[in-house]
């Protein structure tokens, strides 16, 4: 009869695998800075800043048409309109997408009617689940060309013909459908937590004579907040690695939309950290132009890690006077 | 860290036990003696053929009752008879379940209650229910919430303090709190958590006060505080308690109703309902023959 | 009017309002808009994609091989990508089950040191919350280095290629790996401590009760992650286009049967309707909707299939 494992020789193994798993995160974090270094070493504050001259295209392309002398590699990046776009994508979905989803929710756990809530409650689930290439490709065959033909007027075109081509790829296609992809994450998040707001709250707040949407905002939403800001850092972190979809619908060119031009700012093309790295990954083999995008993945892994720790942040206060959960 | 907080001390005198007692007699031990009888009661609300059914089931049968205001109404009778029900009634709690069915009707100082709609029903008939509920605030916030809710403009803090003091001290608890008005409700013991919830329930001036078995999830001290804070209370408010304790009951009602299976048995002053029960049920379950 | 002293202070505060302020009915009125906007956007994207794909799918198109030519809406079918869907899927999972129960086993069970626990219950957030096309870059220079050359294909000029199934099925373990340690940790906390109480007390040790008292339990959890697990997969794309290569078909390295295989690079359903796009090359829509519409049903069973195995869930209340 083979001999069973002892408790130690268990507990060294399955220690040994965990770690493994550990030991391969951390070495992607070190990986990836260490990739990144050459290209903010060479570049200083200024990677943060506008691109000089031109834009930051033409500055990528520069780095990929490197020399082949390690002396003569060239890095100069100013990746502001990235970052720019990157900054607006993500705000705009996620503003848009909280206040949709915690509506939604509220409708969702306290005025749907049955056999509406009873359709709902999958049907989120479900959408939460779809992956963000089809979103995409129903971006860029029907969205993309309506915003295209029917909300670009020719003129709009001409305004802004000298600085960057509109062709409905846009901003605001980007946002309106990364909106869509973080909406229903957020809404069972809350949804789950407003169920498990004890009934004791509620009907202590019912019984002293408030409505319905008044037991619901100062009781329960209140009582949930964790899990509100919970849910916001997920759909953010999500919104932040959105690479495929926005590649296919928010344009092609590194541009900074620019606030000053009115409306036409929401139909200007733009293509934020995650969307460059996936457009731009056959260039990984050319030294220099490998680590400017490593560097982009290093912006990427510090933003999740200040978002993590930020939402940590916001729950503690939350913790004095007792929540739900 | 939060100041220490000052606790009421009750009058403690030790009584010598002698012994084991022998089975008390069939009639109750004497009541102690109380307050000459209230003057100024009136009518409050009235209950008229009231019936409650959960889903088909009935819980409450055809109960007319009265309830007055100066004065300490107790709902007595074994578990499952319907008192709870009955109360919660009283302020259309019953509409949150929605396989309930009341028929009859309840009347407000001469208002049908069903003619104006239950949020402001419940302004003025407040409940406190068996576990202590504070919102998880401040316990300013928790007294304050329902005066805010009321207002018809946002109230400054400073406006508020006042009526958030007021009601502590009905509530006997202002000396406890009042050093630190923002310390989380959630962590006050569970004494004082029921007594924040009767300040809660009466910072919005309601002119009925229900209270669902308001001790039993307390401990002997706390219920003594508690006790003597409903009878004080009643000198103001109609006070409707339900109560599985008889000896609560005899201790501050005024006037008792008898429930056993939905049905009203009895009905009237304490002394009469626990002395000299006129229905052989009522006599039985005071006597302690079925609990 | 109450007997009470309220009043007094009451008066000061403005008349008591009604109990249907106009703000509260405006704030119903949106949660209605918000909730039905959700409804029909649901409805939209479904009743869409199930138009288009009905209308575009063709059953030849499942099991036909994609041609390589040059007008793409006119000749193949998708059973490639679709193979690869089904090859990376498997070897995804067949990496991250194991690692990932084993992870949640020693986190639930021994936990020792709690440094480390808790650097290794981080280190799995991390990883739920890393872009996957962080992880996709990663793995490509990770699997380039020549230690690595043995998962893929060495160019001429000691190239290591690094993208092959077998890199990119490494990376998708990565992407599944907190479901399942998610899903594992839960169902193992959920047994009562009693269960395990009861198999010490009959002297069993720790890993004996592990293995036949634990795990059999906590199978629909373990499936249950699993399959949400198998469901990021088969929807990741990012992974796909970085580590897969883009050859339309398979592409072997030549070796043994299998190995070449999966050594070699190939595409997935996803890698193929993005590619069809508008966005990559192949520039034919149509057969980018009736790829979409079977990935969007095998997404869709998966996460039935898993809301199935969750509710199946060992009851332990008595």
């Amino acid at each position: 009869m083979r001999s069973p494992w002892s408790d130690d020789r268990a507990e060294r193994v399955l220690g040994a695998v965990a770690s493994l798993v550990l030991i391969t995160i951390a070495g992607m974090v070190v990986f990836v800075f260490a990739k990144a270094w050459p290209s903010f070493a060479h570049n200083g504050l200024g990677w943060f800043g506008p691109p000089g001259h031109g834009s930051v295209d033409d500055q990528l392309t520069n780095i990929f048409n490197s020399p082949a002398d390690p002396r003569r590699y060239v890095y100069e990046l100013g990746a502001w309109p990235l970052l720019w776009g990157t900054l607006l994508t993500t705000v705009g979905a996620v503003a848009l997408g909280l206040a949709i989803s915690v509506l939604a929710a509220v409708f969702l756990v306290e005025f749907a009617p049955g056999p509406i809530r009873r359709v709902m409650q999958p049907v989120v689930r479900l959408l939460a689940a779809v992956p963000s290439v089809i979103y995409g490709l129903i971006g860029i065959l029907v969205l993309v060309p309506f915003v295209g033909n029917h909300l670009i007027s020719l003129e709009r075109k001409q305004s802004v013909l000298y600085v960057v081509q509109l062709s409905g790829s846009s901003l605001l296609v980007g946002v309106l459908i990364l909106t869509v992809m973080i909406v229903p994450i957020m809404v069972a998040i809350m949804a789950d937590a407003l169920y498990a707001v004890p009934r004791t709250w509620t009907e202590g707040a019912t019984a002293l004579g408030v409505n319905r949407w008044r037991a619901m905002w100062t009781v329960s939403l209140r009582a949930a907040r964790p899990a509100i800001i919970a849910a916001t850092v997920l759909a953010t972190a999500r919104a932040l690695g959105e690479a495929i979809m926005l590649s296919m619908v928010s344009g092609s060119q590194g541009f900074g939309p620019n606030p000053l031009d009115g409306l036409t700012f929401f139909l200007e093309p733009t293509r934020p950290l995650a969307a460059t790295i996936v457009d731009n990954a056959e260039g990984l083999s050319v030294k220099p132009f490998g680590q400017t995008i490593y560097a982009f993945a290093a912006v990427l892994l510090v933003s999740t890690f200040f978002l993590s720790l930020g939402g940590w942040a916001a729950k503690q206060p939350l913790k004095r006077y007792g929540t739900a959960g | 860290m939060p100041p220490p907080i000052r606790r009421i001390v009750v009058d403690e005198t030790p009584t010598v036990v002698e012994g084991a007692p022998t089975r008390p007699a069939a009639a109750p031990a004497p009541r102690p003696a109380r307050r000459a009888p209230r003057a100024g009661v009136r009518e409050r609300m009235r209950i008229e053929g009231l019936g409650v059914a959960y889903g088909g089931k009935p819980a409450v049968r055809d109960v007319s009752l009265e309830v007055r205001a100066g004065e300490v109404l107790a709902l007595i009778g074994p578990s499952g008879c319907g008192k709870t029900t009955l109360l919660r009634c009283l302020n259309r709690l019953t509409e949150l379940t929605p396989s309930a069915v009341r028929t009859g009707r309840l009347v407000l100082d001469d208002e049908d209650v069903d003619r104006f709609e239950a949020t402001q029903l419940r302004r003025r008939v407040s409940m406190v229910f068996q576990q202590p509920n504070p919102f998880p605030m401040s316990v300013f916030d928790n007294v304050a919430y329902a005066v805010r809710e009321q207002a018809s403009r946002r109230p400054r803090k400073a406006d508020l303090r006042g009526p958030v003091e007021e009601a502590l001290r009905r509530a006997g608890l202002w000396d406890e709190v009042e050093a630190d008005l923002d310390h989380p409700a959630l962590r006050l013991s569970g004494g004082q958590q029921q007594r924040l919830c009767i300040a809660r329930a009466l910072a919005a001036g309601p002119e009925v006060l229900l209270l669902d078995e308001p001790c039993s999830a307390l401990d002997p001290r706390s219920t003594a505080v508690i006790e003597e804070l409903i009878v004080s209370l009643a000198d103001e408010l109609a006070v409707v308690i339900v109560t599985h304790n008889l000896q609560q009951a005899q201790r501050i009602a005024d006037r008792v109703a008898f429930m056993y299976l939905g049905e009203l048995v009895e009905c009237g002053p304490a002394d009469q309902v626990f002395s000299a029960p006129r229905s052989a049920r009522t006599r039985d379950y005071v006597s302690g023959v079925f609990g | 009017m109450a007997v009470a002293a309220a009043p007094r202070e009451r008066a000061a505060l403005a008349e008591p309002s009604p109990s249907w302020r106009r703000g509260d009915k405006i704030a119903v009125g949106l949660c209605w808009a918000a909730g039905l906007l959700l409804c029909a956007l649901a409805a939209a994207i479904v009743l869409y994609m199930g138009y288009k794909g009905l209308s575009l799918l063709r059953p030849e198109l499942l099991w036909q091989r994609p041609q390589a030519s040059a007008d793409q809406s006119k000749t193949g079918g998708f059973l490639d990508p679709l193979i690869g869907t089904v090859v990376l899927t498997a070897l995804g999972t067949a990496i991250a089950l194991p690692l990932g129960v084993a992870t949640a086993i020693w986190l639930s069970e021994f936990a020792r040191p709690s440094w480390l626990a808790r650097a290794v219950e981080s280190g799995v957030e991390v990883i739920a919350g890393t872009p996957d096309i962080v992880l996709a870059i990663f793995g490509l220079v990770l699997f380039q280095q020549s230690f690595f050359a043995f998962l893929s294909l060495t160019a001429q000029g000691n190239a290591v290629f690094g993208r092959s199934f077998l890199t990119a099925g490494a990376m998708m373990a990565l992407v599944a790996l907190p479901f399942v340690v998610g899903s594992t940790r839960e169902a193992l906390q959920a047994v009562p401590r009693h269960v395990r109480e009861a198999s010490y007390a009959l002297g069993k040790t720790r890993a004996a009760t592990i293995r036949r008292v634990l795990l059999p339990a906590c199978r629909p959890g373990i499936a249950t992650g699993t399959v949400l697990g198998m469901g990021r997969i088969v929807g990741d794309t990012a992974i796909v286009v970085i580590l897969l290569g883009a050859s339309l078909q398979f592409s072997r390295v030549d070796g043994p049967p299998v190995m070449g295989d999966l050594r070699g690079t190939g595409s997935t359903l996803t890698s193929y309707v993005y590619n069809n796009s508008p966005a990559g090359e192949g520039n034919a829509p149509e057969k980018a909707y009736a790829a979409a519409f079977v990935l969007l049903l095998v997404v869709i069973g998966l996460n039935l299939a898993a809301g199935r195995l969750g509710r199946g869930r060992a009851k332990w209340k008595s």
